[in-house]
């Protein structure tokens, strides 16, 4: 028995709604069509009148969660994919962020982000966001990597008295599997030490700690140990453990799919340098992918994102200098 | 059951109506006088229109007024104090002197608190209207006002489409003040009235004169019936003239003398005033006596406030979220 990420969020869902009569589910397709990745499958008919299809109406979906989270509710929104979330973005930003700042009020909301690229995915399916949400003060960003973290950080994100944008990494949806669910779990706002090494530290999160992984585990046939930093949630950034990571190894190199301009590895870099300065053995690294929209072909695509390749030639740079 | 515009129902609307004229034109002098940060957006003018929205709700019912609803707000269930907080940047104000002057609400008590961007109030609603369905109430009713210039937003549209595809019982009030800060209607819409816009949503619409007082309470009182009723979303378009600037700051040199001699252009304030002695048997000598109540208590309340102060940068709480260990304390201040 196996399960997958995928799976996992749909359980995560699956839960929620049956322990908390506060959910409810709004998105496209997401009722009795099950969504368009079918993370809410069979829940419209095991969970009635709470799995509701919205009309291609993002600002509309996020504001009416917001006026449903005053009421007391604890609304999900499924958005297709991360980039159709900038049509509600205003409502995101500026109406459920601000929401306990100015009124005392929480707002805990959830925004399901479809995210990052899938082959073929091209320039409006693909993209990673979670920097122009991190940006914005009121909202907490999780990146979950790993089929447990799917699952038991979309469950505590429904829990949080916030709004909470949740994004959920396409390309490990179906290939990514786990023996079980978890039965307990780092809380959100808590990095991850995917594997431990001496000689440097990779910080990243989402679908490239599989991406750096695989380097540090080609690295180490050449006897060089990589410590890898799983963020889990951007916002907060968890900088006590990557830190630490930094003072063990003297060497860091951040790695994200999303664009290079003000991203997260800049905000990781900016920390470090600001705070362990002293630490560092060598100037810090980081990749991204490519400053372009995200191109359609599989054979620009494998190059645009970072690859456990590309890791590779820039650990052995950073090892260098 | 619609409820009439008696003696004892035209006396509370006329209050409001007073109450927030007065208070209009009080900010106005605080303003001039540099009391007030930032600016100051009067509804001078739209009073009819907004009492009789404030009215049609009630408790348990949901309220996002705009910048010109102080008399809504009034017959809603806001004080006076409430209001002077927020505009003078009182910590006891509902926003705690972290927001100011329109923009200010109680959303536990079903007063949202808007934004700045037009038309992102109307989902708000919708989202609240669907969540009390959901847990079984009842009865309930929500209002979302907006000028002619939101009419123009994708949140308008989207949130109008989402109110008649879910049949929420919704009031969209739209005050058509015939300029968007400067911009005229000819440049915001082509279509001949607003009220057309309806049958593309499939939702029913209303025209009302904004000037006056009875147009306005019918108005409003029917559509609110026919939404409690569960006939779905209802279009209320009132036709009047913004009597000021889009704020204190704003001459309004661009409104036109032919606009201001039209019917729009009539002040609601006096025509109500006129129905009050004529309709309803009140005297000139009555309605003098509480214009200087009116006056009296609202310069109490500025003096209470005045007092008050405003917020401690130093002790201030910098947290955005909720969950307070999840607060990032990367700013210096933030402790």
């Amino acid at each position: 028995m196996s399960i997958t990420y995928l799976e996992a969020i749909r359980e995560a869902q699956a839960y929620l709604l049956k322990n908390d009569p506060r959910v409810y589910i709004y998105g496209q397709d997401v009722g009795a069509f099950g969504g368009a990745f079918k993370a809410t499958k069979n829940l419209a008919t095991e969970f009635p009148g709470r799995v509701i299809d919205a009309p291609i109406s993002e600002d509309a979906m996020i504001g009416s969660a917001v006026g449903a989270a005053i009421e007391g509710l604890r609304p999900i929104i499924e958005v297709q994919f991360a980039d159709f979330s900038t049509v509600g973005f205003n409502q995101m930003v500026n109406q459920a962020a601000t929401l306990f700042w100015r009124t005392e009020v929480p707002c805990p909301i959830t925004l399901r982000l479809p995210s990052g690229g899938t082959s073929g995915g091209g320039p409006f399916h693909s993209q990673c966001l979670e920097s122009i949400y991190a940006h914005f003060p009121g909202l907490i960003v999780c990146t979950p990597a790993t089929v447990e973290d799917a699952y038991s950080m979309l469950i505590e994100s429904v829990t949080l008295d916030d709004p909470v944008v949740f994004c959920e990494h396409k390309y490990l949806y179906f290939h990514l599997k786990a023996k079980s669910l978890p039965q307990e779990a780092l809380p959100i706002g808590k990095a991850r030490i995917a594997r431990e090494g001496r000689d440097m530290t990779i910080v990243t999160y989402s679908a490239m700690v599989h991406e750096c992984l695989e380097a540090a585990k080609e690295m180490a046939q050449d006897g060089i140990q990589i410590e890898v930093v799983d963020l889990r949630t951007v916002k907060p950034i968890d900088t006590d453990t990557i830190i630490a990571s930094v003072a063990r190894t003297g060497r860091l190199l951040c790695v994200a799919e999303e664009w290079p301009w003000g991203g997260v590895n800049a905000e990781v870099i900016s920390r470090v340098v600001a705070e362990g300065f002293n630490l560092l053995d060598a100037p810090p690294q980081r990749i991204n992918a490519k400053d372009t929209p995200i191109p359609y072909h599989p054979r620009l695509w494998s190059v645009h994102r970072p690859t456990a390749q590309s890791i590779i030639a820039a650990s052995r740079h950073l090892l260098r200098i | 059951m619609n409820q009439e515009l008696n003696r004892e129902t035209i006396e509370q609307a006329y209050r409001y109506m007073l109450t927030a004229r007065k208070l209009d034109e009080r900010l106005a002098q605080l303003y001039r006088a540099g009391d007030i940060f930032g600016g100051v957006f009067l509804g001078k003018g739209q009073e009819a229109l907004s009492v009789s929205v404030g009215m049609a709700l009630r408790k348990g019912d949901i309220y996002a007024p705009l910048i010109r609803d102080g008399a809504g707000r009034l017959a809603f269930g806001e004080t006076v104090l409430d209001a002077l907080r927020n505009c003078l940047g009182s910590p006891l104000g509902p926003m705690r002197a972290r927001d100011g002057n329109v923009h200010r609400g109680r959303p536990r008590e079903g007063c949202m608190a808007m934004i700045s961007h037009l038309g992102a109030s109307i989902s708000v609603v919708n989202g609240a209207l669907m969540a009390k369905r959901m847990k079984g109430e009842s009865g309930f009713m929500g209002a979302a006002c907006i000028g002619e210039g939101a009419t123009s937003t994708g949140a308008f549209h989207e949130a109008l489409n989402q109110a008649a595809i879910e049949k929420l019982p919704l009031l969209l009030v739209v005050a058509n003040n015939q300029y968007a800060y400067s911009t005229p209607t000819t440049m915001q819409f082509a279509c001949k009235k607003l009220t057309d816009k309806a049958v593309g949503y499939g939702v029913t619409a209303h025209e009302v004169d904004g000037t006056d007082l009875e147009s306005c309470w019918n108005t409003l009182q029917s559509a609110a019936r026919k939404a409690r009723e569960g006939e779905g979303p209802q279009l209320i378009v009132a036709e009047l003239l913004r009597l000021c600037g889009h704020g204190e700051h704003d001459d309004a040199h661009y409104v036109t003398d032919d606009m201001k001699q039209s019917n729009v252009g009539k002040d609601c304030m006096e025509l109500a005033r006129t129905l009050m002695t004529s309709q309803h048997g009140f005297s000139d000598q009555e309605l003098q006596e509480w214009e200087t109540s009116t006056q009296k208590d609202i310069n109490h309340s500025i003096s209470i406030v005045k007092q008050e102060g405003g917020p401690d940068p130093y002790t201030h709480s910098w947290n955005p979220l909720a969950t307070r260990e999840l607060n990032e304390q990367a700013n210096g201040i933030a402790k």
